[in-house]
C-alpha cells in the first residue's frame, strides 16, 4: 500500500540511522509503526504502545525517546537512531557488548530499548544531568558518580518483565567504564 | 484513532491562527499525553497543529531575578538548567521525579500543565466518566479510588492532577502566559485550574484556542532551600500517591517564609496557604509543622479507601519541613 | 559444595564439560542488535491486519453487530463475528490434558461470559485502519446482571481437582489444634496478577500450498499447532506453527484468541493476516493468576513441632471453565503433621478464565504457608530456620513417597551463612536507618521437578557439525543455549560444532516451555538421540550429503520413572526498609540459594533464578489488577496502572545454588524456571514484619496498606 498525500496523509522523509527514507504516512502512524511496518526496521519493539514500558526507545537527535508516542509525520527533519544503527559495522557498541557478556536480558524483547536507553543514560550523565536520586541537584555540586542507584533510577523507564535488572545494571556500569576509558562518551548531549 | 489533519506551525501567531476556533483541533507538542489519549479514544481530534518547533524553548532570567520558561522547553532541559537547579531546586527535583528519561526528553512545560488525569475510569472509554462524558457519572466514588482526591473534589469528580512539575511551579507562584487570536494573556497557576464543582470537564481558565507560551517564576530567595518529595507505589516511573514541594526560610529558629504545595491530592496542584499562614512567624519545630499540616488538611474529605492520604500528607509535611529546618540550622 | 558464577566465557573450544560452564546466549548477538525477529516482525507480501473488538458488557448476549458502517470505512476488508465466522470444534483435550481456553473458541455463539470477551475481528489493509474500524464497530448487547465479587466467605465455593486432588486429609484436625501448645490461625490474600510478557501476543497466519502456516509467539509450537488442527478440523500434518523468538510467556502463551482470529481471517480472505493483542486486551484475553484467599491453621508443640496443619485456598474461575490455582499444594510437600488437611476450591464468577502463571499454586501458596511458619516461629520463640529444620519430613507428607532428593536444609544453611543470619536479633521494630525501619526475613521454596515426553531429531552433517531439531521454545530461559551445551557434551564435541534449531512444529512433538520442565524434557530427548547417533557414527560409515539423522522419543523413558516426590528446593532471604511515615517499602538485598538439579549454563541459570526472585519482589510490593465491581472490568489495565517492578525497585540481589543433580535424569536436570519466585514474597513480608512489628497478610504490601496498618513497634 502506497497511499497518496491527502489531508490525512503526508509525504515525509525520515532520516534513520543515516539513511533517508521517503514515504507517505497516515498521520495516525507512529514513528514506531513506521519503523516496524513500513521500513522493516523491527529491532524497535512494541511492548505497550502507550509510553509505559520503554521497549520502543530510540534516539531522536541523540536523545532517547519512546517512538510509540511520537507521530511519524512529526519526525521529519530529525535524526533517528534505532538499535540497528548503534553498532559500528560489525563491531558492537560497548553497551551491546556488555549486555551480551553480562547476560543483560532473557527473552530479549525489551533489550533494544534498554540498550538505546543505556547509551543515552551514559551521555546524559556525562553531560551533568542530575536524576531523581541525585542528592544535590545544585549545579555547583558537579556530576554525581554513576553509581548503581543512579543507573537504576535513570534506566527505570525501561521495564524488563523477565527481571534481568541486576545484569543490566552491571552491563551499563561496565559499558560506562569502557566508554570513559576510550573517551567514547565525550560527546555531550546536544 | 480517527484520521486527522496535521500542520506544523513555525511561529506563535501562525500556530494560534492555524488552530483557530476549531473545537476539534488540538496543539501537539511532546505528544506524551495527547497521543496516548488518542490511542485510547479519549481524544479524537480532527486536526493537530504541531507546536514543538516554535521558538519557545528557552529558559531565561528575568531582570528581577526570576525565570521565564518557554512552553516548549522539555522537561529534561528544564531539570538540567543550571539556573533552575540553583534558584528552584524543588522544581528540578519535581521534574526529575516524573515519568522516565525518555518521556522527559519529549514532554514539554506547556503540555505538562495541560495533561489530563490518569484516573482509570477517565481513560477507559467503555465506561462512564463526568470529565470525559459530562453527566455520565463518576464510578470512582463507589469504585477504585485509593489514589483519588481528598481536597477540593466534588460529587461529580474525584480525579487528581498527575503533574509533579506543576506542584513545584504552584509553590513558587508561577504565572502562565498564553497567546490567543485576540492577543496575549496571563493567569497565575493557582487560578489556572478551575474548581471541579459540577463541571469537571472544564479544566483550565485558558480561553478557547489559546496556546500556552510559557511560565514566569517571580524571584523567590526562599526557593533556594526547597525540596520535592514524591511517594509512589514503586520506586520510579509511577505517578504520585502523594507529593510535596516545600521551601523554608528559617531565621533565628523562626519561620520567616514558607512555601508549600501538595500533589496527587486534588484536581490541581494544591497550594497550601493555610499551612503557610501557620508556619510564618512560628518556631521552626515539629509542633509547628504538624499544626500547619493539620490546618491545611482540615478541609480534607476522604473517600472510604483514600483516607491514608491525609496521614501521608501530614507525615510528609512534617518530615520534609523538619529536614529543611535541620539543614538551615547547619 | 557451592558453585559460584562470576564472569563469562565466550570460548567454545572444549570438547567436554560444556554443561556446567558459563556460555553467553547463542542468539545473543541477534538480540542485542535487533536482528532477532519476533512473531509480529516477519514480513509477508499482501499482509492484512486484524484487530479484535471486545465486549463492553460483563454478562449477556450479543444482539447484533453493525458491520455495514465499518465495512464502508477506508481499507476495511471484513468483519468476523459469531454470525459469519468459520465453525470450530473446541470439544477436545489438548497436549497438556486440558481443553482450550474458552476465549480461543472465537465467535461460536452469542453469549458474553465476561467483560473483554472477543465479539468481532475487523481486518483492514493497515493496522491504523483496522484499529479505528474495530473501535468504531457498534455492537448491541442484551445485558444481564453480573457477579465479580470475590471474598473468602463465598457460599458457592467448591473443591476442584485440577492437576492434583482438591482435598487431602489425614488425622483429626480440630482435636490436634485443640491439644497444640501454640496455634497460628490466619487468613492471607493475594490479588489478581497478570503475566504481562513484554512482547504482546502476536500471530500471522497464511495458507501456503494447502498448508496452514502460523508465525506465532508461544511456549510450544506443537502444542499450538495441535490445537489449531483440532479447532479447525484440519489434518495435523497440514498445520505448521513457528515461534523462533518469544518475548516472554510465563504461562500466558498457549492457544489464545489471536492465533484463531488470524487463521479465521487468513482462511476467509485467502491472504496473510496478522493479529496482535494490545496491552489492554491482554488483561482479558491472555489469562492471569487468580486472586486467592487462603486460610492457614498451624498447631505445634512447645518445641515448634507441627501437630496440625491446615491450608485451604480459594480462587476464582470463569463461568465457562474450571481453573484451579492450587495454593494448598506446597503444604503437601513441605511439612508433615499428625493432622494434615489441604484443600483447593474455586468460585465461579463472570470473569475471564485464569491460567497458569509462573509457579502456579506454589507462588501464592508459599506466600501464605511460609508467612504462617514465620508467625509460628515468632509465637514459639524459635528461629524460623530452626523451626523448619525441626519439621523436615522423611517422606512426602501426603503421598508417603520418598523424596528423589531434598536439600532444603543445605540451602538454608548456606544461605544463612552468606546472608549473615546468625547475627539477627529476632525482635521486630528495633533497627533504624534514618527514616527507614529495617528488617530481615526468610522463607522456604519448592517446585515440582517433572519432565514431559519429547521427540528430537539430530543430524550429523558431512562437514563435521551437528544439527539438533526440536520443537523447543526459548521464551528467555536460555533453552537454545542450554540444548547446545547438552548436545555438545552428549556428542563429545565443542559447542561451536552444534547448531540447535527450535520453535517449529515440523520438528515433531515436544514438551512446552512451562512447569520448569522445558529444558529438562528437551535435553532428555537430545541426549537419547545423541547416544544413538554416536553409536551409528562409531560404525565408521561415511556421512552422505544429506547427513545421518536419528530421532528420539522419551515417552517410554519418562513413563518408566518410579513414583517419588520429585522437587526442587530453595531458601529465600530478604532485607527490607520500611518508611512508616510514607508506607514505602524497599527491598535492600536478597539472596536465594537453590537445590534445583544440575545447572546446565550458570550464566543463564543465574538470570532465571534472579528473574524469579524479582517476580517475588514485584508480587510482594507492586502487582495488583483491580476489578471494578460495578462494571465488572479492570480499572487501569495497562502498565501504568498495573505496576511491575522497575530497575529502581531491584537492588543487588544474589542467586546461587548447591550441587543437587537429579539421580533419575540423564543430565541431572530438575528445572529452574519457577522456583525463584516461590517463597520470595513471603521472605519479604516476613522481613516487613521484622522491620515494623506488623504482619501484612494481603499482597501487595502497598504504601496505603502500610500506613493504614501503622506500626506495632515503638519508634522514635
Amino acid at each position: 500500500m502506497a497511499p497518496a498525500p491527502s489531508p490525512t496523509h503526508s509525504a515525509v522523509t525520515l532520516n534513520v540511522n543515516g539513511e533517508k527514507y521517503t514515504l507517505t504516512v497516515d498521520h495516525r502512524t507512529t514513528l514506531l509503526d513506521a519503523l516496524r511496518e513500513r521500513l522493516d526496521l523491527t529491532g524497535t519493539k512494541k511492548g505497550c504502545d502507550q509510553g509505559q514500558c520503554g521497549a520502543c526507545t530510540v534516539l531522536l537527535d541523540g536523545r532517547r525517546a519512546v517512538s510509540c508516542l511520537h507521530l511519524a509525520v512529526a519526525a521529519e527533519g530529525r535524526e533517528i537512531t534505532t538499535i540497528e544503527g548503534v553498532a559500528d559495522g560489525e563491531r558492537l557498541h560497548p553497551v551491546q557488548q556488555a549486555f551480551l557478556d553480562f547476560d543483560g536480558y532473557q527473552c530479549g524483547y525489551c533489550t533494544p530499548g534498554q540498550i538505546c536507553s543505556a547509551i543515552a543514560v551514559i551521555e546524559e550523565h556525562a553531560a551533568g544531568w542530575p536524576s531523581a536520586v541525585t542528592d544535590d541537584v545544585g549545579p555547583e555540586a558537579g556530576p554525581a558518580p554513576l553509581t548503581a542507584d543512579e543507573i537504576r533510577e535513570r534506566m527505570s523507564g525501561n521495564l524488563c518483565r523477565c527481571g534481568a535488572y541486576v545484569s543490566i545494571v552491571q552491563a551499563v556500569a561496565r559499558a560506562a567504564a569502557v566508554q570513559a576509558e576510550t573517551g567514547e562518551a565525550a560527546e555531550a548531549v546536544a | 484513532m480517527r484520521e486527522f489533519g496535521y500542520q506544523r506551525a513555525s511561529d506563535v501567531a501562525g500556530a494560534v491562527a492555524l488552530l483557530g476556533a476549531d473545537p476539534d483541533a488540538r496543539f501537539l507538542a511532546g505528544g506524551t499525553n495527547l497521543v496516548d489519549l488518542m490511542k485510547t479514544g479519549v481524544e479524537r481530534p480532527a486536526r493537530l497543529v504541531d507546536v514543538r518547533e516554535l521558538p519557545l524553548d528557552r529558559v531565561e532570567s528575568t531582570p528581577d531575578g526570576g525565570l521565564r520558561i518557554g512552553a516548549t522547553v522539555t522537561n529534561s532541559d528544564l531539570a538540567a538548567h543550571p539556573e533552575v537547579r540553583r534558584r528552584y531546586p524543588a522544581l528540578a527535583q519535581a521534574v526529575l521525579a516524573g515519568a522516565s528519561g525518555q518521556l522527559r526528553n519529549m514532554a514539554t512545560l506547556g503540555g505538562n500543565l495541560l495533561q489530563r488525569t490518569r484516573c482509570g475510569y477517565f481513560t477507559d472509554v467503555t465506561g462512564p466518566c463526568n470529565k470525559r462524558r459530562p453527566g455520565s457519572g463518576c464510578p470512582a466514588l463507589q469504585g477504585e479510588h485509593h489514589n483519588h482526591a481528598v481536597l477540593g473534589a466534588s460529587d461529580h469528580c474525584v480525579a487528581v492532577h498527575p503533574s509533579d512539575m506543576g506542584v513545584a511551579l504552584t509553590a513558587f507562584d508561577a504565572v502562565v502566559s498564553y497567546e490567543t487570536t485576540d492577543g496575549p494573556g496571563q493567569v497565575p497557576l493557582t487560578e489556572f485550574y478551575l474548581p471541579v464543582g459540577d463541571t469537571p470537564h472544564r479544566e483550565t481558565a485558558l480561553p478557547a484556542g489559546a496556546l500556552i507560551t510559557g511560565v514566569t517564576l517571580p524571584p523567590a530567595p526562599v526557593a533556594t532551600r526547597s525540596r520535592y518529595r514524591k511517594v509512589r507505589e514503586r520506586a520510579s516511573y509511577a505517578f504520585a500517591i502523594g507529593s510535596l514541594a516545600a521551601a523554608l526560610d528559617v531565621r533565628d529558629g523562626v519561620v520567616h517564609e514558607a512555601r508549600l504545595a501538595l500533589g496527587a491530592v486534588a484536581s490541581r496542584p494544591w497550594r497550601a496557604r493555610a499551612a503557610e499562614r501557620v508556619l510564618t512567624g512560628s518556631p521552626a519545630d515539629a509542633g509547628t509543622f504538624a499544626a500547619a499540616a493539620d490546618a491545611e488538611l482540615a478541609a480534607a474529605r476522604p473517600l472510604p479507601h483514600n483516607g491514608y492520604k491525609v496521614t501521608l500528607m501530614r507525615n510528609l509535611v512534617v518530615a520534609v519541613l523538619t529536614e529543611l529546618a535541620e539543614e538551615a540550622a547547619r | 559444595m557451592t558453585t559460584t558464577t562470576t564472569g563469562t566465557t565466550n570460548g567454545t573450544t572444549t570438547a567436554r564439560g560444556s554443561v556446567g560452564t558459563a556460555h553467553t546466549r547463542v542468539e545473543g548477538r541477534d538480540k542485542v542488535t535487533g536482528a532477532a525477529r519476533y512473531a509480529g516482525e516477519i514480513p509477508f507480501a499482501g499482509l492484512a491486519h486484524g484487530w479484535l473488538a471486545l465486549s463492553t458488557v460483563t454478562r449477556g448476549r450479543v444482539r447484533s453487530v453493525e458491520t455495514a458502517p465499518v465495512l464502508g470505512m477506508p481499507g476495511v476488508l471484513t468483519v468476523l463475528h459469531h454470525e459469519n465466522a468459520p465453525r470450530l470444534d473446541s470439544d477436545y483435550v489438548g497436549l497438556l490434558g486440558v481443553p482450550p481456553d474458552p476465549s480461543a473458541a472465537l465467535f461460536q455463539h452469542d453469549r458474553v461470559p465476561h467483560r473483554g470477551w472477543p465479539v468481532a475481528l475487523v481486518v483492514a489493509e493497515t493496522s491504523e485502519q483496522a484499529r479505528e474500524a474495530a473501535e468504531a464497530l457498534v455492537v448491541h448487547y442484551e445485558q444481564e446482571p453480573h457477579d465479580v465479587a470475590f471474598s473468602a466467605g463465598r457460599p458457592d465455593a467448591y473443591p476442584v481437582d485440577g492437576h492434583m486432588p482438591a482435598v487431602a486429609e489425614k488425622g483429626d484436625l480440630e482435636s490436634a489444634l485443640a491439644t497444640s501448645t501454640v496455634v497460628v490461625d490466619a487468613e492471607y490474600t493475594t490479588p489478581e496478577e497478570h503475566h504481562n510478557p513484554m512482547e504482546p501476543h502476536a500471530a500471522t497466519a497464511h495458507w501456503d500450498g494447502g498448508r496452514l502456516e502460523v508465525v506465532d509467539s508461544n511456549q510450544g509450537t506443537t502444542w499450538v499447532a495441535g490445537d489449531l488442527a483440532k479447532l479447525f478440523s484440519l489434518d495435523p500434518a497440514s498445520v505448521r506453527v513457528r515461534s523462533e523468538h518469544v518475548g516472554g510467556g510465563f504461562g500466558s502463551k498457549g492457544i489464545r484468541a489471536h492465533q484463531v482470529a488470524a487463521v479465521m481471517a487468513a482462511t476467509v480472505l485467502q491472504r496473510p493476516v496478522r493479529v496482535v493483542m494490545t496491552r489492554r486486551q491482554m488483561f482479558s484475553l491472555a489469562g492471569y493468576r487468580s486472586p486467592t484467599t487462603q486460610r492457614v491453621r498451624l498447631g505445634a508443640d512447645a518445641q515448634g513441632r507441627l501437630r496440625a496443619l491446615e491450608h485451604r485456598c480459594l480462587n476464582i474461575t470463569s463461568t465457562v471453565r474450571e481453573f484451579v490455582e492450587p495454593g494448598a499444594a506446597p503444604a503437601r510437600v513441605m511439612y508433615d503433621a499428625d493432622a494434615h488437611h489441604t484443600a483447593n476450591r474455586v468460585v465461579r464468577l463472570d470473569v475471564p478464565t485464569p491460567t497458569w502463571m509462573r509457579a502456579p499454586g506454589e507462588a501464592p501458596g508459599s506466600f501464605a504457608l511460609e508467612a504462617a511458619l514465620d508467625e509460628l516461629a515468632e509465637k514459639c520463640g524459635i528461629d524460623p530456620i530452626e523451626l523448619r529444620a525441626r519439621n523436615e519430613p522423611e517422606r512426602g507428607p501426603v503421598s508417603g513417597l520418598p523424596f528423589s532428593s531434598r536439600n532444603l536444609l543445605t540451602c538454608f544453611r548456606e544461605g544463612a551463612r552468606r546472608f549473615g543470619w546468625a547475627d539477627r536479633d529476632p525482635r521486630p521494630g528495633l533497627r533504624r536507618d534514618g527514616r527507614w525501619l529495617l528488617g530481615t526475613g526468610t522463607a522456604a521454596a519448592s517446585f515440582p521437578a517433572g519432565a514431559g515426553p519429547s521427540t528430537a531429531g539430530l543430524t550429523a552433517e558431512p562437514d563435521g557439525t551437528f544439527t539438533v531439531r526440536i520443537a523447543a521454545s526459548d521464551i528467555g530461559t536460555g533453552a537454545r543455549t542450554a540444548l547446545t551445551l547438552v548436545a555438545a557434551d552428549a556428542l563429545g564435541v565443542a559447542p561451536d560444532r552444534v547448531r540447535v534449531r527450535i520453535g517449529d512444529s515440523d520438528f515433531g512433538p515436544a514438551m512446552i516451555a512451562g512447569g520448569s520442565m522445558g529444558t529438562r524434557s528437551w535435553s532428555w530427548a537430545v541426549t537419547i538421540a545423541a547416544d544413538e547417533l554416536r553409536e551409528r557414527l562409531a560404525l565408521g560409515a561415511d556421512i552422505p550429503p544429506a547427513g545421518i539423522t536419528v530421532r528420539s522419543d522419551t515417552t517410554e523413558a519418562i513413563g518408566a520413572l518410579a513414583k517419588k516426590e520429585r522437587h526442587s528446593f530453595g531458601a529465600q532471604f530478604a532485607e527490607v526498609a520500611v518508611d512508616v511515615t510514607t508506607g514505602e517499602v524497599r527491598v535492600r538485598r536478597m539472596l536465594g540459594i537453590f537445590a534445583a538439579g544440575r545447572v546446565v549454563n550458570p550464566l543463564t541459570a543465574r538470570s532465571q533464578f534472579l528473574g524469579g526472585m524479582i517476580w517475588g519482589i514485584s508480587m510482594a510490593l507492586h502487582e495488583e489488577a483491580v476489578r471494578d465491581p460495578a462494571s465488572g472490568g479492570h480499572v487501569g489495565a495497562d502498565l501504568a496502572g498495573y505496576h511491575v517492578a522497575t530497575h529502581a525497585d531491584v537492588p543487588l540481589i544474589e542467586a546461587d545454588w548447591i550441587d543437587d543433580p537429579d539421580p533419575d535424569d540423564p543430565v541431572g536436570i530438575k528445572g529452574i524456571g519457577e522456583i525463584g519466585i516461590v517463597g520470595a514474597a513471603a521472605a519479604i513480608a516476613n522481613a516487613v514484619w521484622h522491620a515494623t512489628g506488623v504482619r501484612h497478610r494481603s499482597l501487595p504490601i502497598r504504601p496505603d496498606r502500610v500506613l493504614s496498618a501503622g506500626t506495632g513497634a515503638a519508634h522514635a
